[in-house]
């Protein structure tokens, strides 16, 4: 069964985020990239599939500029077979990068797209579902681990006090959570095997941005409070401020 | 300006959020010589509970009932949301930030061929159009965006809009459904609940968070006695290093790869306070740390803390709390 991986280069999570001269976006001086941490979920869970099913090609997809080849490379490494470089640009429209995939992936067909549940930089949580809609397709999201039926694929998505299980037919667009597919690390062999990997590039088609970034800002310090006390004396008085001064209790 | 605000439920109970969305959608429609109607989908029945956004600052609720409709099904919802949402000629549409509002959103704005912005935290008008305040970069920044189509689609944080009390009634009615469930494709085949009654983490008005100073699983009996006497719409978060170690859910992981939360009052109860954790929280309203080393990043954002043993400090709390709402 060949499956197609969306992934998408982000800032590392350490990165402490400045922004840029342009006041729209962050400061790119400085900061590490890395395979957004949801996505490689979701490469794994792919790779998974492929091995316990002995068959199969994982294609990994990534639509950005030329830097992105290097995460793409992340992910050959870890396993996956091939790898397209959509060339684009990434904006803060989540449809618009969702078309863009969906005009590539809609001609390969394939009987499983996965994603992340999230870009770990812009938190977006939208370019799966609307990825499965262009193309017609059924979805599930927050997906912590899955498995493929005669029926089709069963999900088991994480929501709010509980797990849905849902069942759709193939093909279908499934977008992966923290859960069963704790990531493996790139052996050096797979790193080296990587390098060889065919990596094909291509002009995205992707509508226009609609949604326009006006300014980013940080969002205020949190001044350090205080420290009430030390031990369990200090317990009275923490209730008391909570009361009186913050109001909460 | 006309706003659709998009009510959620769940067994056939209006759920809390909906009113933020409702009251927010209102607070921006008053202003505005707009209005807002409600659109709530359900089961039969489900009308019953359009009483209860009475005074939510709403004109109408519109109702969408059918037996197929009682738990959420993405196709379904996703289908009778773009239906109601053309016909109407909305400015607006606002959803929960659930994870049902942000699994349906992308879906109605592709099918809208309309951007979305998710989890938002902030609305303003500016020069009559919207502009809407979201977290990017798991809240280590914010950007502030406008949207160059109609209808303006976006998805409200949880417990950061406040429910308004206005004291109008709504008027009813309801949606005609012409659709054929059998022409769904996904098949819903069961919800497993966790939590019992307790709130999800991201959705729990106070937040008990717990790390790895809790040293075993076993004590986590420390941490649940603290959120039973805060009260009913207490939930427990976790660190990730907690999670990992299959100690806890991951649906309570906290930070940058858990969920994103926002309670009025937050206890970080022997977590250190890792970047990315703080990432998930910083939002709270009021932050609580009880660690053991006067140095942890916590205390760093907490507006109180308490350097001590946990398993002294905490059972404590509990006990002056449960004094304080005369239950001890
Ligand atoms: C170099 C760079 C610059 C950026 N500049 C800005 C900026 O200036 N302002 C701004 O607001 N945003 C910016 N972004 C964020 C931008 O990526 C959008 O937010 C994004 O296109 C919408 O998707 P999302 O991040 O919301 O994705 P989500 O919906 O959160 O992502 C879910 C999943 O979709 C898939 N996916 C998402 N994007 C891609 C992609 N490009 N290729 C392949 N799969 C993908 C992944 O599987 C991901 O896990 C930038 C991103 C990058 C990498
Ligand atoms: C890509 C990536 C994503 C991540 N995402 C997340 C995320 O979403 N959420 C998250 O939480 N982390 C995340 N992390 C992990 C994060 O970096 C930290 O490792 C983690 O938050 C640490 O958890 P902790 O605070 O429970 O443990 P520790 O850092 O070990 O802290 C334990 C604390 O307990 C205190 N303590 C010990 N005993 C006692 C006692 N008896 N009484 C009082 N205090 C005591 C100690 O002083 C210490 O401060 C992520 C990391 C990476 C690399």
């Amino acid at each position: 069964m060949n499956i197609i991986v969306c992934i998408k280069r982000v800032p590392d999570t350490e990165t402490r985020i400045r922004v840029g001269d342009d006041g729209t976006s962050i400061d790119p001086n400085g900061v590490k990239y890395v395979l957004s941490p949801y996505d490689e979920f979701a490469v794994e869970a792919a790779l998974r599939l492929k091995e316990a099913r002995g068959e199969g090609e994982v294609t990994v997809i990534t639509l950005g500029d030329d830097a992105s080849q290097e995460t793409l490379r992340t992910a050959l490494a870890m396993g996956a077979d091939r790898a397209v470089l959509l060339q684009g640009e990434v904006t803060a429209d989540g449809l618009a990068t969702a078309k863009g995939l969906a005009a590539e992936i809609r001609e390969s067909d394939p009987p499983l797209v996965l994603l992340g549940v999230k870009a770990a930089d812009d938190d977006g949580q939208q370019v799966g579902p609307m990825l499965a809609t262009l193309l017609g397709r059924p979805c599930a999201t927050a997906v912590s681990s899955f498995e493929v039926t005669d029926a089709g694929v069963v999900c088991r998505s994480e929501v709010e006090g509980g797990t849905r299980v849902l069942e759709l037919p193939l093909p279908a667009v499934v977008t992966i959570t923290k859960g069963e597919y704790e990531p493996r690390y790139a052996s050096l062999k797979g790193i080296m095997a990587a390098k060889r990997k065919p990596l094909e590039k291509k002009e995205a088609e992707m509508g226009p941005a609609r949604l326009q970034v006006k300014a980013m800002e940080l969002p205020k310090e949190r001044v350090a409070g205080r420290i009430v006390g030390e031990g369990p004396d200090a317990v009275p008085e923490l209730v008391r401020l909570l009361r009186e001064e913050a109001n909460v209790l | 300006m006309k706003i659709l605000a998009i009510a959620e439920q769940r067994d056939g109970l209006l759920r809390g959020v909906s009113r933020e969305v409702v009251s927010a959608a209102a607070g921006v429609a008053i202003g505005h010589e707009g209005e807002v109607d409600v659109l709530l989908v359900g089961g039969e029945g489900i009308e019953a509970q359009a009483a209860e956004l009475n005074g939510s600052g709403a004109a109408r609720v519109l109702v969408a009932a059918h037996g197929a409709l009682a738990d959420y099904h993405p196709d379904g919802y996703a289908r009778i949301l773009k239906g109601v949402v053309e016909a109407g000629g909305y400015n607006a549409v606002f959803l929960p930030a659930t994870s049902q509002g942000k699994d349906l959103a992308p879906r109605l704005a592709a099918l809208l061929d309309v951007p979305l912005a998710q989890d938002i935290t902030g609305i303003a008008v500016v020069n009559g159009a919207l502009e809407l305040l979201r977290p990017v970069y798991a809240g280590k920044a914010f950007t502030r965006i406008s949207v160059d189509a109609t209808p303006v689609l976006a998805t409200l944080r949880p417990n950061v809009f406040q429910p308004q009390d206005w004291q109008a009634e709504v008027d009813v009615e309801s949606v005609e459904i012409t659709e054929d469930p059998s022409s769904w494709p996904t098949r819903i085949v069961s919800f497993e609940a966790t939590g019992g009654d307790i709130p999800d983490v991201a959705e729990a008005g106070v937040v008990v968070a717990g790390g790895r100073g809790l040293k075993d699983p076993e004590n986590w009996n420390v941490l649940e006695d603290l959120r039973s006497a805060l009260g009913n719409s207490a939930g427990l978060g976790a660190s990730r290093a907690v999670v990992d170690a299959g100690w806890r859910p991951h649906g309570e992981q906290v930070g940058q790869t858990g969920k994103t939360v926002a309670p009025k009052l937050y206890f970080a109860v022997g977590i250190s306070g890792a970047i990315q954790h703080l990432a998930g929280m910083r939002t709270a309203g009021t932050i609580v740390a009880v660690n053991r080393d006067a140095d942890a990043p916590i205390f760093k954002v907490a507006d109180y803390g308490i350097v001590g043993d946990l398993f002294e400090v905490v059972p404590r709390l509990t006990q002056e709390i449960r004094t304080l709402k005369g239950e001890g």
